[in-house]
Parts: C-alpha cells; structure tokens; sequence
C-alpha cells in the first residue's frame, strides 16, 4: 500500500501518523525541527535531559507514548529536519538537513496521499517600538523558556488577547522571571458575553474551562495582576525595551486618553491570536475558508481529493482539537472508514471542540480600532522597515486597490520572512484606505510558492543530486 | 538584567549536568551548553540584538524564537542569512553578527 505522508509533527500531525498506522498504512512523518512535538510540545533536546520537565507541559506523557511508538515502528519514517520547501505537481519537495544548511539533502516524494498538519504561528500586531529588542512575540518566549530555559527578561509584561496569554506568563513565572501583568485587550463584559452564551455547550468542556481556571488561579496564587480592556500601546527604550505604556483600550481597541501610564519591564511578549501556516495547502490546491483556513468536510479532506488537512490549520482550536482532527484524519486519509465505532467518539468530540473554539475566537476578535495606537513612524513590515505613514500614503495617493502592486511599491511583505509576520496587518492596513475599502484580486498574502527558505546553490544543485523516494517501502 | 538561563540549582524542571560548549562571537569567546540554539546562547549570555537592520540601522536579536520572523539571521562559520533560533549551537561554531552598511536615501550602499 502506498504510504501516506504527513507533514507537520505537532499534536494534530503525531495524532495523524499514529492512527494512520494502527490501519496498516505505512506513513512518512515530517518535521523541520530536529525533534518531534511542533510548538506545543516543544522541549529541550536530548542533551539537556531532566527529571521533571513534564512540569512544564501539558499532555507531557500522551507526547512521549505517540513519540515512541512511532519512532520505533518500522513502517513510519520519521524524517526530522525535514524543510518542504514545494508542493507542486503532485510532488512534495524536501530539503533535509540543519536549518538554513548550505549542503542538504534534495528529496522529492509522490504525494499521494498527504495530510498537512502544518500549524500556526503567533500573530503580532504592530507597536510603537515592537521592534525593539526585548520585544518577542508570547509563543517565542513560550519556546525560549520550554526548548531553551531561557528567560525573556526579569520584568515582563504580557499583552494581546487570547487564553495563550495566560500559559506564556505561567511558563515565564516557572522561569524565573516577574510576569508585571497580563494585559488583554478584550473587555470583561465581551468576553462575559461570550462565556456565558449558551453555557450548556461548556458543559461537554469541562476540563477547557478547568484549564483556564486553573491559569486564573495560578496568577492570583502569583500576583500577577490580568487585567481586560488593556493593551500595551507604545514601547520605549533606546536600544533595547526599558518600559511600555499600557491603556485601557474601548470595545474596539482604540485607546482612552488619558488612561496610559508607563511601566518599567526588560522585555515585553505579544500575541494577538494566531495566523495558520497556509503556503504548502495553498501550493497543493487546497480551498480556503472566507475565515482564510483550510476547508474541509466531515473527513478532514480538504478540496484536493488526496489531501487532508488538521489542527491549526483548519481553525485555531487548541492541543485537543488538533489531537482530533489529526486522529480522524490520519484514520481516514489511511484508508480507515468514516462509521467505524472509533471515529463516531471523535466526531461527536470534534464538535464539542470545535464550539469552544469559535467561542474563544469571538471573545478575543481583534479591535477594528487597534490601529488608532499607532504613529506615522511605527514599524508595520519589520523585515523591509516599511512605517504606517508610507503604508497609508502609498494606499491613498495611487488610489490602487490590488495588493501584488501596493507591496512592489512598499515593499511591505517582500522581506526575508515573506509577508509571515505583518501579511495580514499589511492587508488589513492597506484594505481600509483603498477608495472600495477592500483589496482587490484573489492573490492574499498567505501564498508563498517557496515555502521555506532554500539556498540558490542547493536549488542548482538539485536536477543532478534529487533522491526520488518513490520506491520507498 | 535581561534574559538569561534559567540556573539550574532553581529550576522546577531539575535539570542533569549539561555538557558545556565555546563558540566565538565576532571572535570573542562565549560559553553555552550542547543542545542550545545559537539564540539560546546569545540570549543566555546577556546577548540581545545581533543584527542591524538595512535602512535604520536598528538593532534586531530574536522575536519569534521558531523560525518564522527571520529577524534573528546571524553568519556562522561563514554562511550568512542563518536563523540564530533554529540551529544548534556546535563547539567551535564562529558566529559574526550581520551588519549591512545602512542604504541611504536612495536605496544605495
């Protein structure tokens, strides 16, 4: 039987891959880091072992059980350091080596079956003075403090909007550092709104709700003070964050004059939600969501017949949705059946998790406002060092709505990070000060053909040096 | 004070002996562990910017510390553009901070 692919080893890809075997199917698992578990998971390597580093996690032993198993299955291929870098043609291109190597190894896969669980990364939105050092978006310093024992700073402070804010300062705290509060930017009453509505659906939830709580009662057992209807509106230091200013913010973020006062930290940890990593379900052909997610139906397929889709990807749900979504999509793309007496407990699951997620999401939607905190100088692209006055100028004297020509003339989003970082705040920017108030055209800044950097020479190199991997049992 | 490693005699995870390692930034030693990244070591040594940016000049270390922002690029054994967060730190590794001279006005060096 021809093997399925998996691209991503973070809960939903691990899920996958593990129940893609127990129906036969042998699985090719890849990962870009040099360990499994994505950013969940994330963890020291083996040469920093330690006695309790399940203190640090949640889920620590479901993560070691999948880990073994597969890595001890003959018929899974754990491929680590694996940099897919193309989706094209029914191929899956692969660079495999050290990160950013000069010398990889080319291979090219069949993709015949394929299940992306690529995930998401932290979104960030813009500050005066974000690109100070100092300044990490709340999942870096969440990957400093689990992968690295490092911590961000000895004063921190933590702001956006979202539950994630909350495990980010515990793991600060659990490091050594003073967490000076957790500042988010949603309101109590919108989020009481959202909690409270229909609250017979957080009854199927209850460990979610536990979870959180046991966060909230954490930070009080910490001092550290979580206050609503907060942001973090500027950030000042010379060369690296010395304070920030942090006001109260209205329903739409828009700060309250008056409010600021300035607060001394050493470092400063943003998220404000998450963005999905899209590139390789865009390069395959998959159809996106009006959310900008990758559709998929009741089997986790998406709109390409061989390619299935979990986690992240398909909306930010969290760990348990992920662990779902990979489990039924690995059983299904595995060749597994939809009415199997297993899959009838994961589905009903599923929809349980996935009304918790939208309820989160609506409590913690950004501000349509936020921008009102910006300066003309502030950062927006950090990478090409384009500022928010040139973003509105551009939009408004061209009067041009299609963002391809907006960027070339910017360069907003043409960096070295590719538009991952500010893409969707450029979008966001641009679209208002258009004459419709929307960008044109179907081209989003979520699409990227090279997916992960790759080396001009190794690209040379690749027609005489490519492994086909076939013929791989 | 800034970041730093979390000492190991405080540390809920109670950590094993780990093995230690030299590298050399911009050709002065600096000490870290086997297993870290070359963000890790930065970092752990106080270290906080490495980069200066093209058109300001601004000072740039890490931000997203998982490969994503591209902010933390360093030179390592003389390969440019390699993101400090995602490899490992290997004894011996020659790390020298990018520094491009600032564009002008026009875009020129």
């Amino acid at each position: 039987m021809d093997q399925l692919i998996v691209i991503g080893a973070g809960p939903a890809g691990l899920a996958a891959a593990v129940s893609a075997r127990a129906v036969g199917r042998p699985v090719v698992l890849f990962d870009s880091s040099d360990y499994l578990g994505g950013q969940y998971w994330r963890h020291l390597p083996p040469e920093r072992p330690a006695r309790r580093e399940s203190v640090l996690h949640h889920g620590w032993e479901r993560f070691q059980s999948m880990r073994e198993q597969l890595e001890a299955d003959p018929r899974c291929e754990v491929v680590t350091g694996a940099h897919v870098w193309a989706i094209d043609h029914g191929r899956i291109h692969v660079m495999v080596g050290e990160a950013d190597g000069t010398d990889r190894e080319a291979r090219v896969y069949d993709a015949g079956a394929v299940v992306l669980a690529t995930g998401a990364f932290d979104r960030a939105l813009p500050i005066p003075g974000w690109d100070l050092p100092g300044v990490f978006t709340a999942g870096g310093a969440q990957a400093l403090a689990k992968g690295e024992r490092v911590r961000v700073g000895e004063r921190v402070v933590v702001a956006g909007t979202g539950p994630f804010l909350l495990p980010v300062a515990a793991s600060l705290v659990r490091s050594g550092s003073t967490v000076v509060g957790v500042y988010e930017a949603s309101r109590a009453s919108r989020l009481v709104r959202h909690w409270t509505a229909r609250p017979w659906e957080l009854l199927a939830t209850p460990h979610k709700v536990l979870e959180l709580a046991g966060y909230a009662s954490s930070h009080i057992g910490h001092r550290i003070p979580y206050v609503t209807g907060h942001a973090v509106t500027a950030i000042e230091g010379r060369d690296r964050v010395e304070s920030v200013t942090i006001s109260a913010v209205d329903g739409s973020w828009r700060p309250i004059a008056g409010s600021e006062r300035s607060v001394a930290v050493d470092a400063v940890c943003l998220g404000h939600g998450f963005t999905p990593r899209l590139e390789l379900a865009i390069a395959a052909g998959c159809r996106l969501s009006a959310e900008r997610f990758v559709e998929v139906d009741d089997e986790q397929r998406t709109s390409v017949a061989s390619v299935f889709a979990a986690g992240e990807i398909t909306g930010i749900g969290g760990v348990d949705l992920a662990l779902v979504e990979g489990a039924l999509a690995g059983h299904l793309a595995a060749g597994g059946r939809l009415h199997d007496p297993a899959v009838r407990m994961l589905r009903l699951r599923r929809g349980v998790l996935r009304q918790f997620a939208r309820r989160l999401a609506r409590a913690h939607a950004i501000g349509e406002n936020w921008t009102t905190w910006l300066t003309d100088e502030t950062i927006v692209c950090r990478c090409e060092e384009v500022s928010f006055a040139s973003l509105c100028s551009a939009a408004t004297t061209t009067r041009s709505s299609g963002l391809r020509s907006l960027k070339l003339l910017t360069r907003a989003g043409l960096g070295a990070c590719q538009g991952r970082v500010c893409g969707r705040t450029v979008e966001g920017i641009l679209g208002a000060r258009t004459p419709q108030g929307r960008l044109s055209g179907p081209r989003t800044t979520d699409r990227r053909p090279i997916a992960a950097p790759i080396r001009l020479g190794e690209l040379a190199r690749q027609g005489e040096r490519t492994t086909s991997t076939k013929q791989r049992p | 004070m800034t970041a730093r490693l979390v000492p190991e005699a405080n540390d809920p995870i109670a950590p094993r002996a780990a093995t230690p390692i030299t590298i050399t930034v911009n050709g002065e030693p600096v000490d870290g562990v086997l297993g870290q990244t070359l963000a890790g070591v930065l970092l752990a040594s106080d270290i906080l910017a490495w980069r200066s940016t093209s058109f300001g000049d601004r000072p740039r270390g890490a931000f997203c510390g998982i490969g994503v922002c591209f902010d933390c690029l360093v030179i390592v054994n003389g390969q440019r553009d390699v993101r400090a967060c995602q490899r490992r730190a290997a004894s011996g590794d020659a790390v020298v901070f990018h520094r491009d001279a600032p564009l002008g006005p026009s875009g020129d060096r």
